[in-house]
């Protein structure tokens, strides 16, 4: 037999029937809920007088419309009369259904993303499903994570299942050393550069590579996260010690026998040296610079050193015209040095930044430095309560008030701006999340995404600057 | 579900890649927590020139002649002619919702993002791949007649129209599924038997996921 990838042994190990129809039926281990794409779900599940098939799989926050200030009064402090309800929904539905939560108030509460590695809820070897895109993040782990539409997250909650074809496979190897300055958000953005925003779609991405193993979990998160932005749903890192280190200790994680019979599997979760890939690609980590995205697709991305591009430089119509309209919506001139572009507004969070490293890679920049009093506004977004004690616990949160940052309280913020944290018409932000679409973070606003260092160098400078020079 | 088996519409065209579903329906939308509702919203931020909010009345806002849907001659159309890597981004399933609302049932590109593919099957929203050669030339014969219509025959799995005949290839799967508009979760509880199995050898083989406190039950 030949052998196997990752994905395809996690495949394998949860498939519960293969249906005449040649479709598969598989098994989800865990399913995390958040307010926004559940409740449609819950309705459904009521009115057709069905009950969560397995209640303790699944484990909800709510994230994408919590207010990032105010928190104090949960639920009451949401100002949002339409936000409010969604929260309060996903409140009574977490109860009627049995559903564990961690509710606004709880200091476990944060993006789904960062919470479900933080408890140790993700775990190598597992199914994970959420309805967002964002859950490729828990891939990091050697999971087979994935988004859902709500659809999809009612059938979860129905039958603990899925009903998929097995994508392709393929493997990215980054080798190499990243050079210092520069992250794994830099390296995804080079990725998705090389093979652009569809490059990987009807994959699971699998990387790899001495750039990839050297890189820390929390950094790996951030490299999985924006497997979407490539194409893939997920994207994922086989296991190694520092998996196993991390999610040792964590609280829904094995212990004592459980533990060692646990990693005796998890161990297995490596490709075989035969395994056979449908595409790859190979990426010098020795060539990477820090990225700042220029357009409105995070394929359009540049290192700090190079210009906005022209219409002609695209040889593809179909790549003329997104840059035309790029150009036109982000107002930059082709030949625009990246670094000369000011910004109006910093965002430092979000599932694919919103970590204690991220922070800590901020807070480096910003000790002893003040934001530019150009910049309208800075914000620090912790990914959790948890992330937020710990960096309060390390003096980080004074580091970034001391620099003129605000230090807000845990959600998806700014990222997609469900909640008042957004851009206004024509702003331009510099912000470690994950997506640059028209309008993602305020109506009319133009959002370059940026790793932490870099976003903190931003805020510090007014306009983007090579963090290097900073360092 | 309402199944879908046959379609004849006139289309409209959307000249544009990787049209991704916060252009689709934009965020501020997704507050609701109904499943109908968006199709006042559908390209919120090309198809108005004010700022849209959830219950904001639809004939007070300021439309914007310039986005293609807009024209007179594409109202009504209920066929979505688009370009490459179409629904790309986010999850929300709020994207085909807004689609079917507004009255589109079928979307024809080169190619579609994974999540957006399962959506649409899910909601029997058609989702027709054609080379891009293909999809050229009907936005030629869509720019050139008005009213420009197409017979979508999911069954024959031909799309038809004025100078155009073309097969499109779709896994017999996913023909069946959006044919029939079958109950997917009921189709899948009808293995019930099938998951408890599988649930309790897998319990066996790997009981800390089951567990919640460290410790396997």
């Amino acid at each position: 037999m030949a052998g196997q990838t990752v994905y395809d042994k996690i495949w394998d190990a949860h498939v519960v029937a293969e249906r005449d129809d040649g479709m598969t039926i598989l098994y989800v281990d865990r399913h995390l809920l958040h307010e926004v794409t559940s409740p449609q779900a819950f309705e459904g599940l009521a009115m057709a007088g069905r009950a969560p098939w397995r209640a303790d799989a699944n484990l909800a926050t709510p994230d994408h419309n919590v207010p990032t200030t105010n928190r104090a009064r949960g639920i009451d402090g949401i100002e949002d009369p339409v936000a409010r309800e969604q929260v309060v929904v996903l409140d009574d539905n977490c109860k009627r259904f049995g559903i564990e939560q961690f509710e606004m108030t709880d200091r476990r509460q944060g993006i789904v993303h960062v919470i479900g590695p933080e408890q140790g809820a993700t775990l190598p070897g597992m199914t994970i499903v959420c309805g967002d895109s964002h859950t490729s993040t828990h891939g990091a782990f050697a999971a087979l994570a994935h988004g859902i539409g709500t659809s999809e997250v009612e059938h979860v909650l129905a039958t603990q299942c899925l009903v998929q074809r097995k994508s392709r496979n393929m493997r990215i190897v980054v080798d190499g050393e990243l050079p210092p300055g520069t992250s794994a958000k830099d390296m995804i953005l080079s990725i998705i550069r090389a093979i652009g925003t569809a490059g990987a779609t009807g994959h699971a991405i699998e990387y790899a590579g001495d750039a990839v193993r050297s890189l820390s979990m929390e950094a790996r998160m951030t490299l999985c996260n924006m497997s979407i932005e490539a194409g893939a749903r997920a994207g994922l890192v086989a296991v190694d010690d520092t998996t196993l280190d991390y999610v040792h200790g964590r609280p829904f994680a094995p212990v004592g026998s459980m533990w060692n019979r646990a990693e005796d599997y998890w161990r297995t979760l490596v490709s075989d040296p035969d395994a056979h890939f449908d595409s790859e690609l190979g990426l010098d980590a020795n060539g990477i610079v820090p990225q700042v995205t220029w357009g409105t697709s995070p394929e359009l991305v540049l290192g700090i050193d190079e210009e906005v591009p022209a219409p002609d430089d695209f040889a593809d119509p179909a790549k003329r015209e997104l840059c035309q309209r790029a150009l036109e919506y982000m107002d930059l001139d082709p030949g625009t040095p990246i670094a000369s572009v000011p910004v109006d507004r910093v965002f430092i969070g979000s599932c694919t930044n919103g970590r204690i490293e991220d922070l800590r890679a901020a807070a480096r920049i910003l000790t002893g430095r003040r934001v530019s009093p150009s910049v309208t506004q800075a914000m620090a977004v912790p990914g959790s309560g948890l992330v937020k004690h710990q960096a309060e616990q390390e003096g980080l949160d004074a580091i970034f008030r001391a620099a003129g940052f605000e230090w807000r309280d845990p959600g998806c913020s700014m990222c997609l701006a469900m909640n008042d944290d957004r851009l206004y018409p024509g702003e331009r932000s510099a912000a470690t999340s994950n997506r640059n679409f028209e309008g993602r973070q305020g109506h009319l606003g133009r959002t370059h995404l940026v790793s932490p260092a870099m976003a903190a160098a931003a805020a510090v400078e007014g306009h983007f600057v090579d963090v290097r020079e900073l360092l | 579900m309402e199944a879908f088996v046959r379609h004849q519409g006139t289309v409209a065209p959307l000249d544009r890649a990787n049209v991704d579903t916060d252009q689709i329906i934009p965020k501020q939308f997704l507050k609701s927590i109904r499943r109908t509702g968006f199709g006042d919203n559908l390209f919120d931020a090309w198809r108005y020139l004010d700022e849209g909010e959830i219950g904001k009345n639809a004939n007070e806002r300021r439309i914007n002649h310039d986005f293609v849907l807009n024209e007179p001659r594409y109202a009504g159309a209920s066929i979505l002619l688009a370009r490459d890597n179409f629904g790309c981004g986010s999850s929300r399933e709020h994207a085909v919702w807004a689609l079917q609302e507004y009255g589109f049932r079928c979307v024809i590109a080169p190619s579609f993002a994974d999540i957006f593919f399962n959506n649409s099957l899910k909601n029997r929203l058609l989702l027709v791949v054609f080379s891009k050669e293909d999809v050229d030339e009907l936005f030629r014969f869509v720019d050139r007649e008005a009213g420009y219509a197409l017979d979508v025959d999911l069954g024959m799995q031909t799309v038809r129209g004025p100078g155009f005949e073309a097969r499109f290839d779709i896994e017999p799967q996913r023909k069946r599924l959006l044919m029939q508009g079958l109950d997917d979760i009921g189709a899948t509880l009808a293995y019930a038997d099938t998951i408890r199995e599988f649930e309790s050898r897998h319990r066996r083989a790997v009981p800390w996921v089951f567990a919640r406190d460290g410790n396997a039950a």
